[in-house]
Formats: C-alpha cells, sequence, structure tokens
C-alpha cells in the first residue's frame, strides 16, 4: 500500500514562492494518485482568505491553484482553527470550502495517522 | 534502514550543515540513503556557482563530493531551480541562459521525484523547512 504523505503549509501566499511550492508537492502527488493530505497552519492559514488581491502586488493568484486540489484528486484539506482565529478570519468565509476546520487535538491525530510528513 | 533525505534551506544556512553531517552519520552507521532531494532554497546546495569565503565551510563542495564518493542519487527539483537561476546545460540552453551552475553528481528533475523516494524509503528526513 501507498504511504501517505501530510503537508503543512505554514508560509502567507505572498511572502515568497513557499506557498506555492508547498502546493506542487500536494498537486505533483494528487497527479500520481498518492494518498496525500494538506494542512493550514500559522500564516499559511492566509492562503485561504477570502479576499485577496494578487494584481496589487503584480503577483499571481494562488486561489485557483488551490481550487484545483479536488480536482487532482487531494480532498483531505485541513485548516488549523487556532490560526484561523489568532488571525481573524472568519472560519466560514475561507475560500477552500473542503477544508475541514481541526482544533489543535485533531491536529496532534492528523499528523499522527500520516506515515511522512513535510512542513514547509 | 532507508532514508529518503529532503533539504529545502540554502547553503549558508545551518540546516543545510545538519542535512550533510546527518547524512554521513546514515552512511556511517551502515544505513541506506534512497535518495537526496533539494527543494526550495535548498537547490543552492547543488550550485556550482556559490563562492564561500575562505574561512568558511564550502558546503555545496562538500556536499558535491559526498554524493560523487557514495554514487548516491541526488536530484535538484527542476522547477525549484529554475526559479533561481541553478541551471544545468541542458536547461541553459533550452532558456538560452549563459550561466550554468549546476552539472554532475546532480539531476534535474521532477516532484515525482520526491514521491518516489518517500514511497521507497522508511523515513523521510527533512530539514530546513517552516
Amino acid at each position: 500500500m501507498a504511504k501517505s504523505l501530510l503537508i503543512i503549509s505554514r508560509q502567507a501566499p505572498w511572502s515568497g514562492p513557499s506557498a506555492r511550492e508547498a502546493l506542487d508537492i500536494v498537486l505533483a502527488g494528487g497527479a500520481f494518485d498518492l494518498p496525500i493530505g494538506l494542512l493550514f497552519l500559522d500564516d499559511g492559514v492566509f492562503q485561504l482568505a477570502a479576499t485577496q488581491d494578487a494584481k496589487a502586488l503584480q503577483q499571481k493568484d494562488l486561489s485557483a491553484n488551490l481550487q484545483a486540489l479536488p480536482m487532482f484528486g487531494v480532498e483531505d484539506l485541513f485548516v488549523c482553527a487556532d490560526s484561523v482565529a489568532a488571525r481573524g478570519l472568519d472560519p466560514k468565509g475561507l475560500s477552500l470550502e473542503e477544508a475541514r476546520v481541526l482544533s489543535a487535538q485533531d491536529i496532534t491525530a492528523l499528523i499522527d495517522r500520516y506515515d511522512q510528513v513535510i512542513t514547509l | 534502514m532507508k532514508f529518503a533525505i529532503a533539504l529545502f534551506s540554502a547553503a549558508h544556512a545551518p540546516s543545510s550543515r545538519r542535512a550533510l553531517l546527518f547524512a554521513q552519520a546514515a552512511l556511517a552507521g551502515g544505513h541506506e540513503i534512497v535518495r537526496l532531494f533539494f527543494y526550495q532554497d535548498g537547490v543552492y546546495n547543488a550550485s556550482g556557482s556559490v563562492v564561500t569565503p575562505q574561512d568558511e565551510q564550502d558546503l555545496p563542495k562538500q556536499w558535491r563530493t559526498f554524493v560523487s564518493e557514495h554514487q548516491l542519487d541526488g536530484v535538484v527539483c527542476i522547477a525549484a531551480a529554475l526559479r533561481r537561476g541553478v541551471l544545468n546545460e541542458e536547461e541553459a540552453q533550452r532558456y538560452q541562459r549563459e550561466a550554468v551552475a549546476v552539472g554532475a553528481p546532480w539531476e534535474l528533475s521532477g516532484l515525482g521525484q520526491l514521491h518516489d523516494a518517500v514511497q521507497d524509503a522508511d523515513r523521510l528526513i527533512c530539514f530546513g523547512g517552516a
């Protein structure tokens, strides 16, 4: 059986290429049909903020790539509830509806369920 | 044990030195390294263009020696490398760039190589992530 991999994405979308590069690992895993999960943690939850204007920063929007995740067969999407609350975001207004909002306790159990973990 | 090692930090970062020390210790301990995968700023560790001050450790050179001596599978993510200007001869030609920064023993390849290593290894050990 294929080993499962959890990607923990901790960087804001506009702080450099890190968020995009974390997402690329997930999309590649989905393309290979591997069991892969994605957790948005700490500043990584900003990737799901609903109102973003990438053009103002002369950048490309990440949200279209995020919306493509289920199409790539990646359905195990998670968001840290504490990180969302600490940054004043509305957990019901996040741009990725499929993502499940998890408590710290849930996240401990989640990480435990995966064979391998990469934090970026 | 079979290890896959992923490196995400630049050549001057302490975590990159730790990654090399870990890799050396793994082999010394009789373990196997199925693949080294350099991603994000980790691609700079494969660059032959890095010049280190004389009184500091030349990590790209140490990596190169280590990988060559042990004939390891050293893969540099091609997308991350292109973004950072760490091109091999083939890519420099493809994109018509003058600077060639990386050659043997490194191979430029895709993220599939990371997933493949994860599947093959007992443990994935990451250095320099967030």
